[in-house]
């Protein structure tokens, strides 16, 4: 039977999400255990939250000085050594995920397999490739650990606030190395919802034309309470900054709600949008790729009608 | 110092990619290859380095089979001074990959080993973080800006909180993101020059790299398609249908 250890993701001493969307994945294995690491350097609050998920069976923490930032040259060693006894170790898809999850595969010796989409069997899995222009099915060897990325994008979050596993501390007995330190990490502070998260989210790109025009996106975003994303140009362009890029590269998002304004719509942008609810295209170039795919187009200036659009919600 | 980029080949992002018919891959038959565009800013990265006299070598390194030696070519036209070609018919996993960069790394001695956060192709996202673990090393992925000095680098790294900043001891591996730099174009004097430019063939059998694959790829399918929807005439109409399906 299957045992699945889920890589809790936490900023800030809250745990994040997407660690509730890997939970999904791991209920689809049908496993008997499916229990969530956390690794921080105080634990005890993000442990409680991620109790509260439906579907878990335990929480482990480990404590450590070292982990106060999530480095991976820190972390997969004591991910590896922890995942001993596990059949797969599930890590979400976000930069954190890609960035620690390859090196646990690396150590345990073991292949992984990237942005899960769907779980076919215990060992069966669907995957994107080519910036999400073909889907792969995969299989894994089931000799081995499964070391997967689950792509946040495809799963809903598991339920939380019913569940209440049992928390208990993990000694973990491995050197860790000292060659890589954390410095800083610079955040915009934004009171805006969280863009990997948000039910609704309001994108500008190139056609917005400046970093001053950008105003426009995140006052009508603010308006109707949106978080806020930006297409790939107008990141380059200096527009905004790249952590609000969605795309084949930036953030695969899913919210019920997006709204691409003055986006033409590459095919690198249209991989990080395609599991949304309803799109929303707003381009003065009716020819833009975008309304092949968008639920509701509208062509036009976006300076004239998104004052139209606020006049509109009354 | 030396620097050994990873320069890899893929189809062209351009190129509309097809699945063929019978799900047993993607059409790559008469589709234009390219460098994978990570893996241009990652040579982009050591050769400014070099020119900035931090490093004096810049060696691309490209896994696959005989005719990869003219997409290395470019590598060497871009400014790279010699190409290490690992020759195999097979495709590689990115495991595998790293097991070979680490048997280079041996031979080499690289003090920085660049490569692209991930090939266009497969997605995958995983042979530099893969080799950082093998060679014990640090990683810093997803770079779009790194200095060296003092025998360390400083990475600038674009993460979805915002852009973390770590310090890795040399050597290590970076993996570079879309905004590290802009890769200069190959000027046509330069072609003639990476003629003479070496390449150095090794068979992958000689290596002596574990390459059981533990992924074994069943099915391609095309992705599920969203259907066209309609066209609203202005503003009003369409704050009225989003209303009505509750979205605002």
């Amino acid at each position: 039977m299957s045992k699945i250890l889920v890589i809790a993701e936490h900023l800030g001493g809250k745990l994040n999400s997407a660690t509730a969307r890997a939970v999904s994945a791991a209920v689809a294995v049908k496993g008997e255990a499916i229990d969530v690491l956390v690794l921080s350097d105080a634990p005890d609050a993000i442990a409680a939250e991620a109790a509260q998920i439906d579907g878990v069976s335990r929480v482990l923490t480990v404590a450590r000085p070292e982990n106060a930032h999530p480095l991976a040259a820190v972390l997969a060693p004591q991910i590896a050594k922890a995942a001993a006894g596990y059949s797969h170790v599930f890590v979400p898809s976000t930069t954190f995920g890609k960035d620690i999850a390859p090196r646990v595969a690396a150590l345990l010796g073991v292949a992984q397999v990237s942005d899960v989409m769907s779980v076919e069997a215990a060992h069966t899995f669907k995957r994107p490739i080519y910036a999400g222009n073909a889907i792969i099915t995969v299989e894994a060897d089931a000799a081995h650990t499964v070391v997967a990325t689950i792509r946040s994008a495809s799963w809903p979050a598991a339920a939380t606030g019913t569940g209440s596993a049992p928390v208990e501390a993990l000694a973990i007995d491995v050197a860790l190395p000292a060659h890589t330190r954390f410095i800083e990490l610079k955040q915009g502070s934004s009171d805006r919802p969280d863009l990997q998260s948000a039910s609704k989210v309001v994108s500008g790109g190139r056609g917005v034309g400046s970093k001053e025009n950008f105003d426009i996106i995140f006052k009508f975003a603010d308006r109707i309470g949106a978080a806020v994303g930006a297409s790939r140009a107008a990141v380059d362009a200096g527009y905004v900054p790249s952590d609000l890029q969605v795309g084949q590269t930036g953030k695969i998002i899913a919210p019920e709600l997006y709204m691409a304004i003055g986006i033409s719509g590459a095919i690198q942008h249209l991989t990080g949008i395609k599991d949304a609810g309803t799109i929303v295209a707003i381009n003065k170039d009716a020819e833009a790729p975008i309304f092949e795919i968008a639920d509701f187009g509208l062509v036009g200036d976006l300076f004239k009608i998104i004052p139209e659009l606020e006049q509109a919600l009354g | 110092m030396k620097i050994l980029v990873g320069y890899k080949r893929v189809v062209d992002y351009n190129v509309r990619i097809q699945v063929k018919p019978d799900g047993s891959g993607v059409v790559t038959d008469g589709v234009k290859l390219s460098a994978n565009p990570f893996d241009d800013i990652a040579l982009e990265e050591a050769l400014r380095l070099r020119e900035k006299g931090v490093a004096d070598e810049v060696i691309v390194v490209g896994i696959g089979p005989a005719d990869l030696t003219a997409h290395l070519r470019n590598g060497l036209a871009m400014g790279a001074n010699r190409a290490i070609h690992v020759t195999t018919a097979d495709a590689v996993q990115p495991l595998t990959a790293a097991r070979v960069f680490l048997k280079l790394i041996e031979k080499e001695q690289p003090g920085l080993v660049i490569l692209g956060k991930q090939a266009i192709d497969d997605d995958a996202n995983q042979t530099g973080q893969m080799l950082a673990a093998l060679w014990d090393r640090p990683q810093a992925t997803f770079a779009s800006q790194v200095e060296i000095a003092d025998g360390k680098a400083t990475v600038t790294r674009e993460v979805d909180a915002g852009l973390e900043v770590i310090e890795a001891e040399l050597p290590a591996v970076i993996t570079t993101d879309l905004r590290l730099n802009e890769p200069r174009f190959i000027k046509l004097p330069d072609i003639m020059k990476a003629k003479s430019k070496p390449i150095d063939t090794i068979e992958f059998g000689s290596l002596g790299v574990e390459a059981h694959d533990h992924l074994k790829t069943t099915h391609h399918a095309a992705p599920a398609k969203r259907s066209k929807g309609v066209m609203v005439k202005d503003a009003a109409e369409l704050v009225a249908a989003l209303k009505q399906k509750g979205l605002l």
